[in-house]
């Protein structure tokens, strides 16, 4: 399967010809990250289709796409399991899953199950001042930070978004040097000093075995 | 940007078309010129008062309508912001000084373990710009700092803002708080926030969630009447 990080911050991913029993129903920013898993463990009964990744610009839209997914492949397969954490949605989109009573990752985002919800909300209380990357928003850094933000237009921005936090921290899934290195440079650009810290899939591995 | 607008010079114009053109620099986030221009209006024998609310706030109104319905985004409103506060420096004394209406006082600030305070800070500026006195707690707020500000400033309005899902519940334990210590009712509570809606604002017991900045000052102004009738009554 080929595609790029901008198709999947722009566009998705469609899902596949529904040969799998089940479909993960995903953000575009972990399709690399469930790929992998799938691809690891031989998950032949698994699709992956994913809504863009875009959408966590405007999270009111996420529950109303996702009911649209769910409600388009539901026939095709025996489960659909929606590859969300909460995403700023304040509890919507769990309240719709719930509603279409389809299972979805616990967990507020994905920086949070990436490095285990438990460990993540074990330093919510002295971390709060940390902005994360993972290796999706490592790579799509422009897109979703500095274009987005306006901070390629207008420098000046930059202190008014970050002038609270005190670091940026790379929760990183693969070790990539050339990651590495570019999530450094983000740092470099925000003005804030660098951390990095290695997850794996954390909790996404978990609850992908936990429903295969 | 034009020739033509390039070489405006803003004293030459009357005060309507000053006002327009302050209107159009607000919505451009153009600091300098509202700068210049309010000073134009002080020398010109405005008052602060008149300033603030028939060009600043009428601007800002504009940029918040077209941030709403999707023409505007929030680089853009910061920028408009920047400028308004660039006026707002100017005029902030001066409004001080003669004593210009007072609508209540406002606690706001966002709440324990939040530091994104950018809604926050448009909601202050925007109630400052409406006549509301703000005393603004910044970020990372206890229920401690909130109910301590509360009762220290005699205030009318408390204003909690979050941007985490995580950090939101902690506007219950407020709510909760004060209403353990019997004091929920000397406050309006107004909650807001990107991941907040109406529901979770009802849910916690809070008098009202505002979408944005505007939605903020009119439902305050709405629920400072209503609590002035209600003395009244």
């Amino acid at each position: 399967m080929s595609f790029s990080d901008d198709q999947l911050t722009i566009e998705g991913l469609s899902a596949g010809e529904g040969s799998g029993r089940v479909l993960l129903l995903a953000c575009g920013a972990l399709a690399h990250e469930i790929l992998a898993l799938i691809r690891i463990n031989n998950w032949t009964h698994m699709d992956l289709q994913c809504l863009p990744a875009n959408l966590h610009l405007t999270p009111d839209k996420i529950p109303d796409e996702v009911e649209t997914a769910v409600t388009k492949h539901r026939s095709d397969f025996d489960k659909i399991f929606v590859v969300y954490a909460d995403c700023g949605t304040g509890g919507l989109l769990e309240k719709r899953c719930d509603d279409l009573e389809v299972q979805m990752m616990a967990g507020p985002h994905c920086y949070s199950f990436f490095e285990g919800n438990e460990v993540f909300a074990s330093h919510a209380e002295t971390e709060f001042a940390a902005f994360y990357l993972t290796d999706f928003l490592v790579r799509q850094f422009d897109s979703f930070v500095w274009k987005p933000m306006g901070l390629d237009r207008h420098p000046q921005l930059l202190e008014i978004y970050f002038g609270n936090y005190e670091k940026l921290v790379y929760l990183a899934q693969t070790n990539t040097p050339e990651l590495d290195r570019l999530a450094e440079q983000a740092a470099e650009r925000l003005g804030l000093p660098y951390e990095r810290r290695f997850t794996g899939y954390g909790d996404l591995a978990n609850e992908l075995v936990a429903i295969t | 940007m034009s020739d033509e607008e390039e070489d405006l010079i803003l004293s030459e114009l009357s005060d309507d078309d000053l006002v327009l053109q302050m209107m159009d620099d607000l919505y451009d986030g153009m600091k300098e010129e509202i700068i210049e221009s309010v000073n134009i209006l002080l020398e010109r024998g405005w008052t602060p008062y008149d300033i603030l609310t028939k060009s600043l706030v009428e601007g800002m109104a504009i940029v918040g309508i077209d941030f709403r319905d999707g023409i505007l985004f929030v680089p853009e409103v910061l920028l408009a912001a920047g400028a308004m506060k660039g006026g707002m420096a100017i005029l902030k004394p001066l409004l001080i000084e003669t004593g210009a209406p007072r609508l209540g006082k406002m606690v706001i600030g966002t709440v324990k373990g939040d530091i994104h305070d950018i809604g926050k800070n448009l909601v202050a500026m925007m109630m400052e710009g409406a006549g509301f006195e703000i005393l603004d707690l910044g970020i990372n707020n206890s229920l401690e700092d909130y109910i301590g500000a509360l009762e220290a400033e005699n205030a009318d309005i408390l204003g909690m803002s979050a941007l985490l899902t995580t950090t939101m519940p902690y506007m219950k334990v407020v709510i909760d708080t004060l209403k353990e210590q019997g004091k929920r009712d000397d406050y309006i509570v107004l909650v807001g926030g990107a991941p907040l809606n109406e529901e979770f604002g009802k849910a916690i017991g809070a008098d009202a969630y505002c979408r944005d900045a505007a939605v903020a000052v009119e439902t305050a102004k709405e629920l400072i009447a209503r609590k002035h009738n209600a003395r009244e009554a």
